[in-house]
C-alpha cells in the first residue's frame, strides 16, 4: 500500500510533520511505513517562467533563444525544444539549481545539476524542462508533450514554484499493511491511523446525497443467486455521460500515487479504490440485456472474455456478474470485453460489491488473473463500505459534470454486516499489558480511531471496518499501540521456579556433537528434502526400503521432491562439493532426520529418525572412523563390546569394507568405505568413509549412570600369545573366542601387531595379542593362568590358528 | 708408609682433577679404591706393621679413602651438572617451530546461534522441547488461529504431503502441542527446523531454522514479555543493545509486536548493515490469542502467556555478517572453520 503526504494531509489538515517523523510514529502505532520516496528529492530552483520573446540562434539551426520571465527579471535560455512559443508558461531550472534526469527519462541519483554558461556563443541561464526531466513521465501527466518542453495549460502564477504546481512536491510513502487491518488499504484508513497517531482531526470527504428524481429501481433489476460468495451488491446507474479528461487536481492526486490518469469516468473509479478501498466496476448500460444483473457461478468449462481481449475458461466455483442473457464479468476479477466502457458510451452502472474473499483469491489464482480489484477484494472487505464507495463515486460524477446520476442505489444486501461489541473491562486490559492507564485514558485512545463507547451498556462498539475487534485482547492492543509500546513497563515473570534444561535425547546430539568435533570433523546442514534419483546414485536396489519416501505434493521442483529416507546422499554431495573446490582431508558430520512413513499415502506422522552421520576424506581410514564411532558410543554410556556384522551389505559400500555396528542385538548404524561407484557418481575423486549412527537406538540404550568399581588391589599378569592365522579368520572371530575362553580372569585383549607379507607363509597372517589375567579377589597363581591359557590355545588352534609362543 | 699414602693421596687428586668424564672418573676410582687399587695394596700391606701401629695407620689408610671417595663425589656431581647442562644445550628446539595440532573440528554458525539462545534462556527457566518437522495441519495452523482457506496457508508458502500433514513451516506447534499437554505453568524454547515454499538464492531458503518460546502462568503481561525479550537482547547481542517493540499482527497472539535491536555493528547511529535506520528487526511476538489458549485447553480467564519466534539463520548471518545464506547449506569446509 502506498500514500503521498498530500492526500492524507487532504483528510487530516493539520498534519504538520517531516517525512521522517511520520515515518517513525506511524510505524510505532502498527502502521508500518517501509520507506519513502521524495518526488522532489532531486529538484531545486525550479520556477515558472513564461516566455517572452523567442528568436532564432544564429550559428545553429535547432537552438532556439528565449527571453523568459520568471517573476523577478527577465533571463536568456537557449533551449532545443522545437514546441515553445512566446506566452507560453513553462518549467524552467535556475542557475544552480538541479533536475532529476534527462529528457529521455533516464533518472540520474542525485539529480544533475544546471549552470549557467555558453551555448555555441550565447550565454544561457537555466534550462526549460521536460517532464521527464522533472523526474516523471507522460504516463502520469498525459497532457505532456512527448520530446518537448512540459506547458502549463491552466493559470498559474510565473515567477511560483513550478514542481509545486506539479504536485511534485509531494512524499510517497509505502506501508507494509497486516492482513487484520483491511480498512487500512485505502487512503481513508490511513488517514484516520495517521490522526490517531499525531492526535490531529480526521476529517473525511464528506458524501453528499446525490441523483436525479428517477429511480434507479425502474433502470435495473438485480439478483444474486450465490450470496455465499457475494454478501453485497450495489449499483447506481448515470446517464448522459460526458467523457472527458479529469480535473488536473484529481490528474495529480493520481499521479502522484503512480495512477495513469485516464479519463473522467476511469479516474473516479481510480480515485475511489484509492481513497475508499472499494473497487467498482462500469458496466456499458446498453450492452446489458435485459437491463439486468445476475450474480451466480460460472458453469464448469465455460468460456469468458475479459476487457484486455483474453478469452480465459471459468469453473464452477468462480463467481460471474451476467446479465439477462450472459456472463459481462467476472466477480471482482475484470469486467468482460462484452460490456466494457467505450468513448461512445451513453448510460452506463456503476457497480460497487462485497465478494468473498477467500473466493475471489482462489479463483484469481486458478484462473491466473490477478488485478488491482482483486488484491483487494481478496483482503476481505466491509459490505458498509460499497455504499459508502458507491455515493462517493457518484458524488464525483456529479462534480466533474461526467453525467447524470439517477436517483436511488439497487442494493442486494442479504445479511447485513453490524458492529461487534465488546465488553470494557479495563482492569483486565491493564492486567494483560502489565500498565495502568485510567479508564478514561484508554477511551480516549479507542475513540481516536472510532471504536465507540457505549456507555450504557458497557461495551465498546467497533465499527463494521474493523475484522479484526472481538475480545478483550484486541482492545487491549488498540490501548497498547496508541499509549506507545515504549511506555509499556519492563518487568520479569513471577510466578513458581522452573527448572530449564535439555532432554535426554539433546543431550545426547550435544555428546555426539562434541565427540565429532573433536576427532576433527566440522558440522554440516542438509536439506531433508531431495531427489528420487538419489536412489539410483546411491545404487540401492528396486526392492529397497529406503525408496518408500514422503512425496510433497507441491514441490519447488523434483529436485527437493521427497523427504529423505537416507541421510547419505546430503553427506555425500558435501563431500564432493568440497572435493570439488580443492579441500584436503575434509571431515564432516551432520545430525539431522531421515522420515520414514509408516503408511503411504501418510495417514498419520512419520517416523522422524535422527541421524548422526559422518563422512571424511584425505587423511584416515576405516579404522579412524570406526574409532571415533565407538569413542562416541563410550561417551554415552554404550561401554560393552561392540560387534561388527558383515553379512548384509550395503551397495553404495565397499563391499569388503563395510559392517553394521552392533551392540548385544542391537544394529546402532553401519560405516563403511564409499563404494568406488558411489564415489564416482558422486564425483569424489578419493577413499572416502562414511558412518551413519541411528540415534534412536543410541538414545534407548545411553546411560549416564556410573558405577565406582574400585582400584584393582592384586596384580596383573600379561600374556603375549604371537600366531600364525588363515586369512579367512577375521580378529572379531578371534577376540570372540579369547573373551568366551578367558572368562572371569581376563581383563583385556589387546592386538598389538599384524602383519602380512613375504616372511609369513601363504594364506596366513601373523597377529599377536596382549592378554592381561587379574583377580579381583587373590593374586594369580600359574596354575590359574596356565588354565586360561591352555583353554585359549585349544579354541585357537581348532580354529586352523598356529600358536608361535 | 706416611708418604705413600700422602703419595697415593696426591696422584689421586691430581688425576681426579683431570677426570673430565664420569668414565675417567670411574678409572680413577677403581685405580684408587677398586680391590686391586693402590689403597687396597696398601692396606693388604697392613699386615707387616706392628700391631700397635696399626690402628693409627688404619685410621690414616681410611682418613685417605674419606678424601678421595670425597673428592670422587664432588668431581661426579660437577661431571654431571655438567653432562646434564651439554645435553640441555645439545635439545635446545625452536619454540617458534609450528604447533602440532589435533585439528577440531567447528560448530556450524546456526549452532552457535542455537546453542547461545539455548543457554540464555536456560538460564531463565526454560525448558527446551522439541516437535515433529512433519506436522497436522491442525497443529501447524488451527489452533494456531489460522483457520482454513487463511492466506498464510497458501501453497504458496506451505509444503503440502496431503491435506491434513504439512511440512510445519513455523516451530509455533510445538507451542499447541506443550499447551495441550496441560502441565502448567510453561516456560519452554522449541528450536527447529521449518519450510516455506522459497526459491534458494542469497537470502532464502525452503528449509530454515527457527526458534520458538512460550510461557504461559497466572498474571503473564505484555510488560513481562517486554522484559523478557529486552533481557534475552542484551545477552545476545550486548548489554547496551536497546529494544524497540513496534506493534504488528499474527493470528495466534494479541497484542503483536515485532522487535527491533539497535544495530549491534553502529549501535544505532546507522551504517549499511542496519540500512541506515540504527534498527534491526530480529523477532516476533505477542500474548498468547485467548482463542488459542481456549482451543488447547486452557482457560484464558485464568492464564495468560506470550510467545516469540526468532529466525536462527537471522541471527547468524547477522551476527557472523555472512552475506548469502545458501553458505549455510553446502558445507564448504573454508566456511565452516570459520566458526
Amino acid at each position: 500500500m502506498n500514500t503521498t503526504y498530500s492526500w492524507i494531509k487532504a483528510y487530516v489538515p493539520d498534519l504538520d510533520v517531516t517525512a521522517q517523523e511520520y515515518t517513525d510514529a506511524m510505524t510505532l502505532t502498527g502502521t508500518k511505513v517501509e520507506g519513502f520516496v521524495k518526488a522532489d528529492a532531486d529538484l531545486d530552483k525550479i520556477v515558472i517562467g513564461q516566455i517572452k520573446e523567442i528568436e532564432r540562434h544564429p550559428d545553429a539551426d535547432k537552438l532556439l533563444i528565449c527571453q523568459v520571465d520568471i517573476g523577478s527579471e527577465i533571463i536568456q535560455i537557449v533551449t532545443g525544444a522545437p514546441n515553445v512559443n512566446v506566452g507560453d508558461k513553462v518549467p524552467v531550472v535556475l542557475d544552480g539549481g538541479r533536475v532529476a534526469g534527462g529528457h529521455d527519462g533516464k533518472l540520474t541519483p542525485g539529480g544533475i545539476e544546471i549552470k549557467k554558461g555558453k551555448l555555441r556563443g550565447i550565454e544561457s541561464n537555466g534550462m526549460l524542462c521536460s517532464i521527464e526531466e522533472l523526474g516523471s513521465s507522460r504516463e502520469l501527466y498525459p497532457e505532456a508533450p512527448e520530446n518537448g518542453i512540459y506547458i502549463f495549460q491552466e493559470d498559474v502564477q510565473v515567477g511560483s514554484s513550478a514542481v509545486h504546481e506539479l504536485g511534485l512536491d509531494d512524499v510517497n510513502f509505502e506501508y507494509e499493511i497486516t492482513s487484520n487491518r483491511v480498512d487500512c488499504f485505502s487512503v481513508i484508513g490511513i488517514a484516520r491511523e495517521a490522526a490517531a497517531t499525531f492526535r490531529k482531526q480526521f476529517v473525511p470527504p464528506v458524501v453528499t446525497a446525490t441523483g436525479n428524481d428517477e429511480d434507479v429501481h425502474d433502470y435495473v433489476k438485480v439478483t444474486v443467486k450465490d450470496p455465499d460468495l457475494c454478501s453485497r451488491y450495489t449499483a447506481r446507474v448515470v446517464k448522459n455521460i460526458h467523457i472527458a479528461p479529469s480535473p488536473k487536481w484529481m490528474q495529480r492526486r493520481l499521479a502522484s500515487a503512480g495512477i495513469r490518469p485516464i479519463n473522467n469516468l476511469v479516474d473516479i473509479t481510480n480515485y475511489v479504490m484509492e481513497e475508499f478501498g472499494q473497487p467498482m466496476h462500469a458496466f456499458d448500460y446498453d450492452q446489458l440485456a435485459g437491463h439486468e444483473i445476475v450474480v451466480r457461478r460460472a458453469g464448469n468449462g465455460e468460456k469468458f472474455t475479459t476487457l484486455d481481449g483474453q478469452e480465459r475458461t471459468m469453473d464452477e466455483n468462480v463467481l460471474m456478474i451476467c446479465d439477462g442473457e450472459k456472463a459481462v464479468g467476472i466477480a471482482g476479477i475484470m469486467g468482460g470485453e462484452n460490456s466494457m466502457i467505450t468513448d461512445d458510451v451513453k448510460t452506463m452502472l456503476f457497480e460497487a460489491a462485497c465478494f468473498d474473499g477467500t473466493n475471489i483469491r482462489l479463483s484469481s489464482k486458478r484462473i491466473g488473473l490477478r488485478t488491482d480489484a482483486s488484491a483487494k477484494f481478496e483482503k476481505g472487505l466491509d459490505p458498509n463500505n460499497a455504499e459508502a464507495a458507491m455515493n462517493r463515486a457518484c458524488q464525483l460524477i456529479e462534480e466533474l459534470g461526467a453525467g447524470e446520476v439517477v436517483g436511488g442505489m439497487v442494493d442486494v444486501y442479504s445479511a447485513k454486516k453490524e458492529p461487534v461489541r465488546v465488553t470494557f473491562e479495563p482492569e483486565k486490559i491493564n492486567a494483560l499489558l502489565g500498565t495502568n492507564l485510567s479508564k478514561e485514558e484508554m477511551l480516549g485512545y479507542l475513540e481516536s480511531v472510532e471504536l465507540a463507547y457505549d456507555a450504557q451498556t458497557n461495551e465498546i462498539v467497533a465499527p463494521t471496518f474493523r475484522h479484526d475487534i472481538f475480545r478483550t485482547a484486541d482492545l487491549a492492543e488498540e490501548v497498547a499501540r496508541f499509549y506507545g509500546y515504549d511506555n509499556i513497563p519492563v518487568t520479569l515473570p513471577k510466578g513458581g521456579a522452573t527448572t530449564g534444561g535439555k532432554s535426554f535425547k539433546m543431550q545426547i546430539e550435544q555428546i555426539a556433537r562434541e565427540v565429532a568435533r573433536y576427532n576433527g570433523f566440522s558440522q554440516g546442514m542438509s536439506y531433508s528434502f531431495e531427489s528420487p534419483k538419489v536412489f539410483d546414485k546411491l545404487s540401492l536396489p528396486e526392492d529397497a526400503p529406503e525408496r518408500t519416501a514422503i512425496k510433497i505434493s507441491n514441490p519447488l521442483g523434483e529436485d527437493f521432491s521427497i523427504m529423505r529416507t537416507i541421510s547419505l546422499n546430503g553427506m555425500l554431495s558435501s563431500l564432493a562439493f568440497n572435493y570439488n573446490h580443492r579441500n584436503k582431508n575434509v571431515r564432516l558430520f551432520e545430525l539431522g532426520n531421515i522420515y520414514l512413513p509408516k503408511s503411504l499415502p501418510l495417514t498419520e506422522l512419520p517416523d522422524e529418525r535422527m541421524q548422526f552421520t559422518l563422512g571424511m576424506y584425505g587423511e584416515g581410514d576405516f579404522f579412524s572412523m570406526k574409532g571415533v564411532v565407538e569413542e562416541f558410543l563410550e561417551h554415552v554410556g554404550i561401554t560393552g563390546r561392540k560387534t561388527y556384522d558383515t553379512e548384509q551389505k550395503k551397495p553404495f559400500l565397499h563391499p569388503g569394507r563395510q559392517a553394521r555396528i552392533l551392540s548385544g542385538d542391537a544394529v546402532l548404524g553401519y560405516l563403511g568405505e564409499v563404494h568406488p561407484r558411489t564415489a564416482a557418481a558422486y564425483g569424489i575423486g578419493e577413499k572416502a568413509y562414511v558412518a551413519v549412527i541411528d540415534m534412536p537406538v543410541v538414545v534407548s540404550m545411553a546411560s549416564f549412570d556410573i558405577k565406582y568399581n574400585g582400584i584393582a588391589r592384586f596384580p596383573a599378569v600379561t600374556r603375549d600369545i604371537s600366531m600364525l592365522v588363515p586369512k579367512s579368520v577375521k580378529a572379531g572371530q578371534i577376540e570372540d573366542l579369547l573373551w568366551q575362553r578367558g572368562g572371569k580372569l581376563l581383563e583385556s585383549v589387546d592386538l598389538f601387531d599384524v602383519y602380512e607379507g613375504i616372511q609369513v607363509k601363504p594364506g596366513y597372517k601373523s597377529m599377536a595379542y596382549k592378554l592381561v589375567l587379574r583377580s579381583a579377589e587373590r593374586t594369580l597363581e600359574d596354575a590359574d593362568i596356565n588354565g586360561v591359557m591352555k583353554k585359549v590355545w585349544n579354541g585357537l588352534e581348532h580354529m586352523g590358528i598356529e600358536i608361535r609362543s | 708408609m706416611n708418604s705413600q699414602l700422602q703419595e697415593i693421596r696426591e696422584q689421586a687428586m691430581k688425576r681426579l682433577s683431570q677426570a673430565d668424564t664420569l668414565d675417567l672418573l670411574n678409572d680413577v676410582r677403581v685405580a684408587f679404591l677398586g680391590k686391586k687399587g693402590e689403597l687396597t695394596a696398601v692396606l693388604k700391606g697392613m699386615k707387616n706393621i706392628s700391631p700397635e701401629e696399626r690402628p693409627a695407620f688404619g685410621q690414616m689408610v681410611n682418613d685417605t679413602r674419606a678424601a678421595i671417595e670425597k673428592q670422587i663425589e664432588e668431581t661426579k656431581k660437577k661431571l654431571e651438572e655438567k653432562a646434564l647442562e651439554c645435553q640441555l644445550a645439545a635439545e635446545e628446539i625452536d619454540v617458534t617451530l609450528p604447533a602440532k595440532k589435533n585439528p577440531v573440528g567447528h560448530r556450524h554458525p546456526n549452532q552457535i546461534a542455537q546453542e547461545e539462545v539455548e543457554r540464555i534462556f536456560i538460564g531463565m527457566g526454560y525448558e527446551v522441547i522439541e516437535g515433529p518437522e512433519i506436522e497436522y495441519d491442525k497443529y501447524n495452523f488451527e489452533l494456531l488461529n489460522i483457520p482454513a482457506n487463511h492466506p498464510a496457508k497458501d501453497e504458496q508458502d506451505t509444503f503440502y504431503i496431503t491435506k491434513d500433514i504439512v511440512l510445519r513451516t513455523q516451530t509455533s506447534p510445538v507451542q499447541a502441542r506443550v499447551m495441550q499437554q496441560g502441565k502448567l505453568p510453561i516456560r519452554m524454547i522449541s528450536p527447529g527446523r521449518v519450510f516455506r515454499s522459497d526459491e534458494v538464492d542469497a537470502t532464502h531458503s525452503p528449509s530454515f531454522h527457527q526458534i520458538e518460546g512460550l510461557v504461559i502462568d497466572k498474571d503473564i503481561t505484555f510488560a513481562d514479555l517486554k522484559g523478557t525479550l529486552e533481557e534475552f537482547a542484551k545477552k545476545l547481542f550486548g548489554e547496551e543493545t536497546k529494544t524497540k517493540f513496534r506493534p504488528h499482527h499474527f493470528p495466534f497472539t494479541e497484542p503483536s509486536a515485532e522487535v527491533d535491536v539497535s544495530c549491534f555493528k553502529c549501535g544505532g547511529k546507522g551504517c549499511r548493515f542496519c540500512k541506515g535506520s540504527g534498527w534491526i528487526e530480529i523477532l516476533g511476538c505477542g500474548m498468547v490469542h485467548p482463542h488459542v489458549l481456549e482451543m488447547c485447553g486452557i482457560d484464558p480467564e485464568e492464564y495468560t502467556g506470550f510467545a516469540f519466534g526468532v529466525g536462527l539463520e537471522r541471527i547468524a548471518l547477522l551476527r557472523y555478517e555472512i552475506d548469502d545464506m545458501r553458505l549455510l547449506y553446502e558445507n564448504d569446509e573454508r566456511f565452516l572453520k570459520q566458526f
